[in-house]
């Protein structure tokens, strides 16, 4: 990670070349995970592979798209920034239980979001938990990673296999069994919980309703919706309708899945990557607090950090941003609020010399 | 109101604090005022300055932003950052050359005012504008305005070599074509005065 920093704001060659590149790279990675965890294809279930081939091209879309997103000027200079701080030796461990303590807070309580409104972290909190544990299932699944057998001694116990390898065996008649048989119903009511505490909040809050968009922001709502609903229907038509139009049913839930995970890498899904990074952003502000402050030419106080401010420089340069003022000074080394009194101060100016020219 | 426009005039702010107040009752951003209100130079006058977004044509917030969190819409108004994606990092509050983005700590991420979006994008006059009793914040029609001042509306900016165009304007003398900044006045301020902790005019500039 020792790059030098100073140019690494600005990407070189060709973008679509590059993002072409990791996107391939990221689908040979998961051809190659499933052919080596499903010990060549000996466990891979054909019925699933029209899951497994649509969770290949979403393969290809994220690394695409991530590699893409790594080449414009901020991004790219806070993702070396962020490893380079916390990998640095001194830092490490106590960087280490930091990430635990973040992870916690706001991945896996998600305490963020309550604070921004009680229902708007129901809704996310359950559609981020149902679907992590939706596909933490269907992935190892679809792939050939997990696959369950009876014992060959006793049709009443199941062992449940992870790469091949039997990890655990239970009776058919347990709670495990009715826990793990039943996880994507649990996961598919989760996510509909979110789904209609999602909708109950954008139909009723005016701020969310002259902001959102179709494609964006209902879109999502709709195929995380489609999915679980399918889903509990196979349910229902297993235990409740002997059977009735499982096929169909089968085929529509797979319909529904495969078009998410199209869409995945496009939409607004994305964020599930991309938002990882402001753990590094976290990394970044402690660095930033420990060291040199910058102070305001202006006003001379302490506005942010020198990191910081130089680091805006160079995205600024690598982004044809010039911020270059007279008498050899910078507009970034001008803190927020003296920028704002400025210019009502040149205004005044220009009225000033207006009337004392007249 | 077709066709209407933003102007803000720096020099009629009276320091009242209606569109402060105002500002936290947009529905897009619930409580929480977006507007910024400067006092200039407390020392030597009680002169104020409101500041809304700027609403630039290539916003520079947007390019900073590392997470592509800022976005614009069709009708030329750039909105507070994607809840989903802003990751908090104060790229827009440290690069915005109008000084406008906010960082809100507790919920980590960064709110502006978006021309109270809930109501410009159906013709309603932004709630800062309706509240103003001095014009300083005007959301009017361009031939209104000036038919009603006596200076000239202009939306170009220069910041060092960097020309920012934007889609509010701000009342300028009929001869200026441009707004150039290229030295930030520094004269009675902190930095260029000697240390008085008794300093109560400059206590209160920089509270």
């Amino acid at each position: 990670m020792k790059k030098d920093i100073r140019n690494i704001a600005r990407a070189s060659g060709s973008d679509t070349m590059h993002a072409t590149t990791w996107g391939l790279l990221a689908t040979a990675a998961l051809i190659g995970g499933i052919l080596v965890g499903s010990r060549g294809l000996r466990y891979f279930d054909p019925a699933l592979v029209s899951y497994a081939g649509a969770t290949l091209f979403a393969a290809f879309g994220l690394g695409y798209r991530f590699s893409m997103w790594l080449r414009r000027p901020p991004t790219r200079l806070y993702w070396f920034r962020g490893w380079e701080i916390f990998l640095q030796p001194h830092r490490f461990f106590g960087n280490l239980a930091h990430l635990f303590e973040i992870v916690w807070s706001n991945i896996v309580l998600q305490r963020f979001i309550g604070r921004r409104s009680r229902m708007r972290w129901t809704a996310h909190w359950f559609l981020a938990w149902g679907c992590l544990m939706a596909a933490a299932i269907t992935f190892p699944l679809s792939f050939g990673w997990l696959h369950f057998e009876t014992l060959r001694s006793s049709q009443q116990i199941y062992r449940a296999f992870l790469f091949g390898i039997p990890i655990v065996q239970f009776p058919v008649h347990s709670i495990v069994a009715e826990l793990m048989f039943n996880a994507l119903d649990i996961a598919a009511v989760m996510v509909l919980i979110g789904v209609f505490a999602a909708l109950w909040r954008r139909g009723r809050d005016h701020g969310a309703m002259a902001v959102q968009q179709f494609a964006d922001d209902l879109m999502p709502l709709i195929l995380l919706f489609a999915i679980s609903i399918t889903g509990l229907f196979l349910t229902a038509s297993t235990h409740l309708m002997q059977g009735l139009h499982y096929t169909f049913l089968s085929q529509l839930h797979a319909i529904t899945v495969i078009i998410t995970l199209l869409y995945l890498p496009f939409g607004k899904f994305f964020h599930i990557f991309q938002r990882p990074a402001q753990l590094g952003v976290d990394f970044y502000k402690r660095a930033g607090v420990e060291g040199e402050q910058a102070v305001c030419i202006r006003c001379g106080s302490m506005y942010g950090s020198r990191m910081h401010m130089d680091d805006l420089k160079r995205v600024q340069a690598a982004l044809n941003i010039n911020y270059q003022l007279a008498n050899d000074t910078h507009y970034q080394d001008v803190c927020p609020p003296c920028r704002r009194k400025n210019l009502a101060l040149i205004q005044d100016n220009m009225w000033k010399s207006t009337a004392s020219e007249s | 109101m077709k066709n209407a426009e933003f102007f803000i005039d720096y020099s009629r702010c009276i320091g009242c604090e209606a569109c402060v107040q105002a500002c936290g009752e947009c529905d897009t951003h619930r409580g929480v005022s977006m507007i910024h209100l400067e006092t200039i130079a407390r020392r030597e006058s009680v002169q104020t300055a409101p500041q809304i977004c700027m609403h630039c044509e290539d916003p520079i917030c947007a390019q900073v932003c590392p997470a592509d969190a800022i976005k614009k819409t069709p009708d030329g108004v750039v909105q507070s950052s994607l809840k989903p994606r802003c990751i908090g990092c104060s790229n827009c509050v440290m690069s915005c050359p109008f000084g406008v983005p906010k960082y809100q700590i507790d919920i980590d991420q960064m709110m502006k005012c978006d021309m109270c979006y809930d109501r410009s994008s159906v013709g309603k006059k932004p709630m800062c504008a309706t509240v103003c009793p001095s014009g300083a914040l005007t959301y009017t029609t361009m031939q209104d305005i000036q038919r009603t001042r006596r200076g000239i509306p202009i939306n170009e900016w220069k910041f060092g070599g960097e020309v920012v165009h934007t889609k509010v304007y701000v009342m300028v003398p009929p001869e200026v074509e441009r707004v150039d900044i290229n030295l930030v006045q520094i004269a009675n301020t902190d930095a260029a005065l000697p240390r008085d902790p008794y300093d109560v005019a400059l206590m209160l500039e920089n509270a």
